[in-house]
């Protein structure tokens, strides 16, 4: 379409404005019948749903007596009684750990180390590495619960072995410690590939220049590799810390205990509505998790945004 | 890119919203008119049922599981086949804790699926009826219900378990009593006497403390805490309270954060306190029950308390989850005392606490008056004694327990001296919760609270969840 033999001509000012009113051409009936398919996807499988959630969390639906045949409107109670709940303090401060902890501490510190020692390498070395690395996360959560169990049990585990310290109930003691470095190293593989990828596309000659110049690996990754990878930094820990948010897999592992030691956002959901059969109550936490969601996201978003405004104007 | 990610993990949540949501509009759905219809598909000559329950072969209570694939089901379908309809039963089995069982069973009847005869425990019954999961029998399957030949047989009592507001819901196949297990091999290196019979809480904290003296030995094992689920209330909180002269619920009110609570909770502080009597632990851990069970087993526990379940089924040498080869030697039992004598509830001097399954029906079955003939034929003289043969247990059903129970000097221990001082919990659909209150007081208790203090707690939960202090009485 537009003459490639003149692209800056295309960046004045007319021509977004074109694009803006109707880049495809399409003209605005037969453009809406192309939206509507997935639009109507996102009301059925996503608006509907969330509101449905809201609903239910305003009733005392349970899933046994009285109240699962005959539900009562209990207004805004159940919301209250979720803020006010202690419980709920607890598993959103523990949900917190986890996620600062093992995603964005954990996964994308390990993650970005592995991809910067590994950049250079061929061969035998980094394929170990990777495939290690990618065993991680790609095994069924249930195999790899049972492996960590086996690991961290109080009695013959493979850990209490190795440090010759039997009887050291890792998973009792330090149930939070376990589940971190657990999410860590199954996590690990997504921001290695991720970083891995963004680091290559960081352009030799910069590495080389920086090289030259004396830089030491700190000055390196400040100036020359973090500038070119930021936006991959951002993505990167929003899919991490949402994955991790609504992760269920350590419930595998401690089942949330003990005594509610370990219990994440998912599981504390988990078990007030399908443990203790609160539906109702259950939909409410489950309405706030998707609020946190959200604003979890927007945060990314809006910085994302932002970069991408500097970049245009720089 | 980091737009799809938002989108994903919305998605994730409302797809679990969209499951509840699924399973609402089911339950909500009215009732088909010819669903309801006792005689629907009386007369197919062909059908099939299934069977579920939370037995397996190999695993979780596998004599029952082996009970029903080799006797019931060809006996039953041969009996159809004689008549000349081809009846297809399948077993479909469950090895998982029974919180976990509920739920799926909860599920499966909310969305109107599930097995067509299935197996609760007696106090589900109450709130699975009011949720209308499960129907009175006589709605269900008609006359045939209230006239079936196995109902003299059965005491009242024990038929209560599968009543709710007088309506019976199912069969009850057998009873439970709740009794102290002892490593008789440990006591004799203890020092402690042959046939032990503690008369209060003392004589057993006395026992425990000879038994602390041996190596690597925990000398008791009250079970504690929410991992254990309704274990704990079962085997520990109820038969106390019981010793203390209080029952959970009587008169109409719960019983709250009283004397006699107190006294529960402060047993279990002395167990798990600093004295060391019992392993902390092992009430937190996940899997915590299975491992008391196989520590027992290997000689590593002295005093456990439990119901003659894990005599039938944990310890026995050839069924057992459990084996322990040398049981019928090397096990002692005792009744749980009172904390003093004449203290107990009712003033006696020793206590228990009696549950047991439910037999009941899908209401939902396709084939009413078909499940109910197996419904029946399981819980006939025939296959009653069949189930036990291998392992005796207290069946309701007397004219077996005549024969069968002769030549077992335990059960008969438990049907003679437990069952006449043994307490019921109330069928009431909050029961459930009230126990789990109980069970987080011990938990609190064994994770260093003091007895006052988690009776506190525990009050304030239980006015929260029977509906304000006016139904709670502190006893």
């Amino acid at each position: 379409m537009a003459p490639p033999t003149s692209p800056r001509a295309d960046l004045g000012p007319p021509a977004p404005r074109d694009a803006g009113d109707d880049a495809a051409g399409l003209g605005r009936g037969r453009a809406a019948a192309f939206v509507a398919p997935a639009l109507v996807l996102i009301a059925v499988f996503l608006v509907f749903p969330a509101l449905w959630t809201l609903y239910l969390g305003t009733t005392d639906y349970r899933l046994t007596g009285i109240a699962a045949s005959d539900p009562k409107f209990v207004g805004a109670d159940n919301y209250g009684d979720v803020l006010g709940d202690g419980d709920f303090h607890r598993s959103l401060w523990l949900t917190l750990q986890f996620v600062v902890g093992s995603a964005v501490l954990g996964q994308t510190v390990l993650g970005f180390a592995i991809a910067w020692v590994m950049r250079d390498r061929r061969g035998l070395l980094r394929r170990l590495v990777e495939g290690l690395v990618l065993l991680a996360w790609i095994l069924p959560g249930s195999v790899i619960a049972f492996l960590w169990i086996a690991l961290l049990d109080r009695d013959g585990g493979t850990l209490n072995a190795l440090l010759g310290t039997p009887g050291t109930a890792w998973l009792l003691d330090h149930p939070m410690a376990c589940i971190v470095v657990f999410n860590i190293w199954r996590g690990t593989a997504f921001s290695m590939m991720l970083y891995g990828a963004a680091i290559g596309n960081v352009p030799p000659s910069h590495l080389e220049t920086a090289r030259l110049a004396g830089a030491s690996t700190w000055q390196t990754l400040r100036d020359a590799v973090l500038p070119r990878i930021r936006g991959h930094v951002l993505t990167s820990l929003l899919l991490v810390s949402l994955w991790t948010f609504n992760d269920f897999t350590p419930f595998l592992i401690t089942a949330g205990g003990p005594d509610g030691r370990s219990e994440i956002m998912s599981v504390y959901v988990y078990r007030t509505a399908l443990g203790d059969g609160r539906l109702g109550f259950g939909a409410a936490i489950s309405l706030i998790m998707i609020l946190i969601n959200l604003v979890i996201a927007l945060l990314y978003l809006r910085a994302l945004r932002d970069r991408s405004r500097k970049a245009a104007v720089a | 890119m980091g737009y799809s990610g938002r989108d994903f993990s919305t998605r994730r949540i409302g797809a679990a919203a969209a499951l509840v949501m699924a399973g609402a509009a089911l339950a909500g759905c009215g009732d088909g008119g010819s669903s309801t219809d006792p005689n629907r598909g009386k007369d197919a000559k062909s059908y099939s049922l299934t069977i579920t329950r939370n037995a397996i072969e190999g695993g979780k209570n596998t004599e029952e599981a082996e009970w029903i694939t080799r006797t019931v089901i060809p006996g039953f379908v041969a009996a159809q086949k004689a008549k000349g309809v081809t009846a297809k039963v399948t077993f479909r089995g469950q090895g998982v804790d029974d919180e976990s069982y509920k739920t799926k069973l909860a599920l499966d009847l909310k969305s109107r699926s599930g097995a067509d005869i299935m197996d609760v425990d007696g106090i589900w019954v109450g709130e699975f009826a009011q949720a209308g999961y499960l129907r009175p029998l006589p709605e269900v399957v008609g006359a045939p219900a209230d006239a079936w030949d196995g109902w003299p047989t059965i005491p009242g009592t024990v038929q209560k378990l599968a009543m709710f507001e007088e309506r019976r819901y199912g069969i009850p196949p057998a009873t439970d009593g709740r009794v102290l297990f002892c490593n008789k091999r440990l006591f004799a290196r203890a020092g402690l006497p042959d046939g032990w019979q503690p008369k209060t809480w003392q004589d057993i904290i006395a026992a425990g403390r000879a038994l602390r003296r041996l190596p690597s030995v925990t000398p008791i094992q009250l079970n504690a805490g929410t991992a254990m689920g309704e274990a704990t209330s079962m085997q520990g909180v109820l038969p106390m309270l019981a010793g203390a002269g209080a029952e959970i619920y009587t008169g109409g009110t719960w019983t709250g954060g009283g004397q006699a609570v107190k006294q529960v909770l402060g047993l279990y502080a002395q167990i798990y306190g600093p004295e060391g009597l019992g392993d902390p632990k092992l009430q937190q851990e996940a899997k915590g029950r299975d491992k008391s069970f196989e520590e027992f087993a290997a000689g590593k526990i002295g005093i456990l308390a439990e119901g003659d379940y894990f005599w039938r089924d944990v310890l026995n040498p050839k069924t057992g989850v459990a084996k322990m080869k040398t049981r019928d030697q090397d096990v002692g039992y005792a009744l749980i005392p009172a904390v003093a004598p004449g203290k107990g509830v009712r003033g006696q001097s020793y206590v228990s606490m009696s549950g047991g399954a439910v037999t009941v029906m899908n209401p939902n079955t396709k084939y009413p008056q078909q499940a109910f003939e197996l419904l029946a034929f399981m819980n006939s003289a025939e296959m009653t004694k069949a189930r036990t043969a291998g392992t005796p247990e207290l069946t309701s059903r007397t004219d077996v327990n005549k024969e069968i129970l002769a030549g077992d000097p335990f059960l008969t221990f438990v049907s003679e001296k437990v069952l006449p001082v043994t307490s019921y919990r109330p069928g009431l659909a909050v029961y459930p919760e009230v126990s789990t209150a109980l069970q987080e007081a011990t938990a609190s208790v064994v994770a260093g609270k003091s007895p006052a203090q988690a009776a506190a707690e525990y009050a304030k939960k239980l006015e929260g969840i029977v509906g304000g202090a006016a139904n709670v009485t502190p006893r």
